[in-house]
């Protein structure tokens, strides 16, 4: 009897793998004409200062992507969440950071006459966007709304696929954003022969929602100067400004993995001390 | 509890409370006179990593309710001020929503090792059915919790869950309006649902307390599945089970605590760092991943079922859909009746055995198939994982009771445990092991 159902329960297993098998098989090949998947191409991963465990911002890149933000991208990109005096963490000083502010025009009031006023910004204001508000910038931009950048590091993560997302839980791998972030500034090309690109539209296999973006190639090289002699491509102009929306995505980065290794350091030295007292314990038991 | 109290208080101050309030004899009898088998292996732990989970997501939720606002409005930026403002914001924020996922990690671990080492049968199918309302009370608390910090995701997810109830044959509608407190999810919506998300833990604590109760009536079950018989099988829980349960607990935290600091956001979707916006689907709207199978199960009944060579249609897919991911939770009630087997530990039950880890990986598998578009090879592979599903627990559990020959099992805890030592030619000697009631 034993024998006769552990065979059987041997055959069910090989038939369920084979079913699965065959079932795959058959329709793998309808996959291929089925919703393609964007983005086209992956993002290329680059190496970033703040990867890894001992991950920390290099102020100086965050400082070329401010200004590469400054000149270029918030023409049409808001910042919302970051005010000003966030720029401390780039290694400004606070007079730095006041005339950096200083030079936009805020609205503030109601005054003593009850009357909204114009002022320059203080470091204590959040960073003034380049339109009153959603409606008039999508308005400005064909109806498609350039999304704020405050987050956009951490709201951009094509999807890793298996195995891949396995290994990136003990590689630690955390920068999906500013990889695709670097690749789609960077991955702007002509659309391949037979591919219609809607009007207004830029062909862009790195894009993460179809095959062309509403974006029209932002950066080119020398657009923006550099006085630290580092070279005025869009390569560097791409990787400083993915670096720099990485750090407003999240300013406590560094502050995050410097308290992790304490924490864990603590907790590897407490996890002995418990070991050896529980083994002490159970030294006069058999379990 | 087994045996009667042996708490003695010496203080004059003790005496006076133990004739008026004795929670110290409370505390006493449960946790440090209380008799554990003293085979216990390392799985056994998980209680205790479920208990801190829960209590460190109740501190770490109250202290993030004193920023957080529930008002759709600002609910997403009320979030973002927590972690980047609020000393050590992000940490909190990043603990609670991580440790959400752990407590799901040890609470699926829980479940599995429940299932294995049989802990739902005869005499403690009332301590797993109270498992398994816990268990749903934590997935309602996780669900709402999702929502609350308002993104994309948060968003669409209550939009498609709340859905749910909506399948229910005429009430279905004014059910879920009700929930919702509107026409679709709004501010009225994150409202019901934080307040919510505050209450159900409460409720949760409050199960565990009678899970930990009927646990104490019944004892634990141990790896060999033969009840405790002398007192030489078991020992005091203080300090043995404590000084384990702590050490588990602290290799719990060394994994919690690299998600937390290293990769905060891996289990999560990005899609929730992007506010919420009635007027833009996500290309794919997926549940948190422990969610994922049930998803899988929802999708995968994507037909009507029909009165057989009639139109008409009794169940349609959407309610099928419904019915089939509520039936995969509903059929863990019925467990302890489901499996016919009298042998209660896996270990001697050589064919069940090999299904349970069928069972384990087609789980996780199942999970898989959640987070993947319902189209092409996907939907075949639902259905058959979600058929295993079903087939696991209403056919090979009742139908292996009547012909799995099991193998011989140990006489006694202390049988076991000594043909263990004598095997590997340990020299420990039996009859140190302790009185469990007069030790600690």
């Amino acid at each position: 009897m034993k024998t006769l159902f552990s065979r059987l329960a041997k055959h069910a297993v090989v038939a369920v793998l084979g079913a699965s098998v065959l079932v795959g098989g058959a329709f793998a090949a309808e996959e291929d004409g089925g919703t393609p998947h964007y983005p086209l191409q992956k993002p290329r991963e680059q190496s970033w200062s703040f990867g890894g465990p001992f991950g920390h911002f290099d102020k100086g890149q965050l400082q070329r992507g401010l200004k590469v933000y400054t000149e270029v991208c918030a023409a049409c990109h808001s910042m919302n969440l970051l005010s000003y005096r966030n720029l401390e963490d780039l290694g400004y000083t606070t007079d730095q950071i006041k005339n950096y502010a200083a030079e936009y025009e805020v609205t503030d009031g109601p005054n003593e006459d009850g009357e909204m006023f114009e002022r320059p910004a203080r470091p204590t204001d959040r960073f003034k966007g380049p339109y009153a508000n959603d409606k008039e910038a999508a308005a400005a931009n064909n109806g498609a709304l350039p999304p704020d950048f405050s987050l956009l590091a951490k709201a951009r993560a094509p999807e890793r696929g298996f195995p891949t997302f396995i290994f990136d839980v003990f590689t630690a791998y955390a920068e999906n954003g500013p990889d695709y972030i670097y690749s789609l500034l960077t991955g702007y090309q002509e659309a391949p022969e037979g591919k219609e690109v809607g009007e207004g539209l830029s062909y862009n296999p790195y894009f993460i929602a179809g095959t062309a973006l509403a974006m029209a190639p932002p950066l080119s090289d020398d657009l923006v100067d550099y006085d630290d002699g580092t070279p005025q491509t869009v390569d560097q102009y791409a990787k400083d400004v993915s670096a720099f929306m990485m750090w407003a995505a999240e300013p406590g980065l560094p502050q995050r993995k410097q308290q992790g290794f304490i924490v864990l350091l603590f907790l590897a030295v407490f996890a002995g001390l418990l070991y050896f007292t529980k083994k002490k314990v159970w030294s006069d038991v058999a379990h | 509890m087994s045996g009667h109290s042996t708490y003695n208080p010496t203080s004059g101050f003790g005496k006076f409370m133990d004739k008026r309030l004795p929670l110290a004899r409370l505390v006493h009898d449960s946790f440090v006179s209380y008799p554990v088998p003293r085979n216990l292996n390392a799985f056994y732990t998980f209680g205790a990593i479920l208990m801190i989970m829960l209590v460190s997501q109740i501190i770490t939720g109250v202290v993030i309710a004193m920023h957080y606002t529930a008002d759709a409005g600002i609910a997403f930026e009320s979030v973002q001020l927590l972690r980047r403002d609020v000393s050590y914001g992000g940490l909190l924020q990043n603990w609670h929503a991580v440790g959400a996922s752990m407590f799901f990690v040890a609470v699926y671990v829980h479940i599995f090792r429940g299932l294995y080492y049989g802990s739902y049968k005869e005499p403690r199918e009332v301590l797993w059915i109270l498992g398994v309302i816990i268990y749903l009370l934590m997935m309602a608390t996780a669900f709402m919790g999702y929502v609350l910090p308002w993104g994309q995701m948060s968003y669409w997810g209550a939009q498609v869950i709340t859905s749910f109830f909506s399948a229910i044959p005429l009430v279905g509608e004014t059910i879920r309006e009700y929930l919702l407190g509107g026409y679709s999810v709004g501010n009225a919506t994150l409202n019901r649902f934080f307040s919510l998300h505050y209450l159900l833990p409460f409720m949760i604590a409050g199960i565990v307390i009678l899970h930990v109760w009927t646990l104490h009536v019944t004892g634990q079950t141990n790896p060999t599945g033969v009840e405790v018989k002398s007192k030489q099988d078991v020992l005091p829980f203080t300090p043995y089970a404590t000084i384990k349960d702590a050490f588990f607990v602290v290799l719990f935290m060394m994994v919690m605590c690299y998600f937390v600091f290293f990769l905060p956001d891996y289990l999560g979707h990005a899609d929730n760092y992007i506010p919420a916006d009635p007027l833009k689907t996500p290309a794919h709207i997926v549940p948190e991943w422990y969610f994922l199978p049930f998803y899988a199960i929802l999708r995968a009944i994507d037909f009507n079922i029909v009165v057989p060579f009639t139109e008409i249609v009794l169940i349609d897919s959407k309610l099928g859909g419904v019915l089939a991911m509520f039936g995969a939770i509903v059929v863990l009630f019925f467990v302890p009746w489901l499996d016919t087997s009298d042998v209660r530990s896996t270990n001697y039950r050589p064919m069940y055995k090999i299904f349970f880890w069928l069972f384990v990986i087609n789980s996780i598998f199942l999970g898989y198939l959640g987070s993947r578009p319902a189209e092409g090879i996907w939907i075949p592979l639902m259905k058959a994982s979600t058929f295993w599903y079903f087939f696991h627990f209403l056919v090979i559990m009742p139908a292996l009771g009547f012909f799995e020959k099991p193998l011989a099992r140990p006489a006694s805890i202390t049988d076991a445990v000594l043909a263990k030592a004598s095997n590997s030619g340990a020299s420990q000697i039996e009859g140190t092991a302790a009185e469990p009631n007069t030790k600690g």
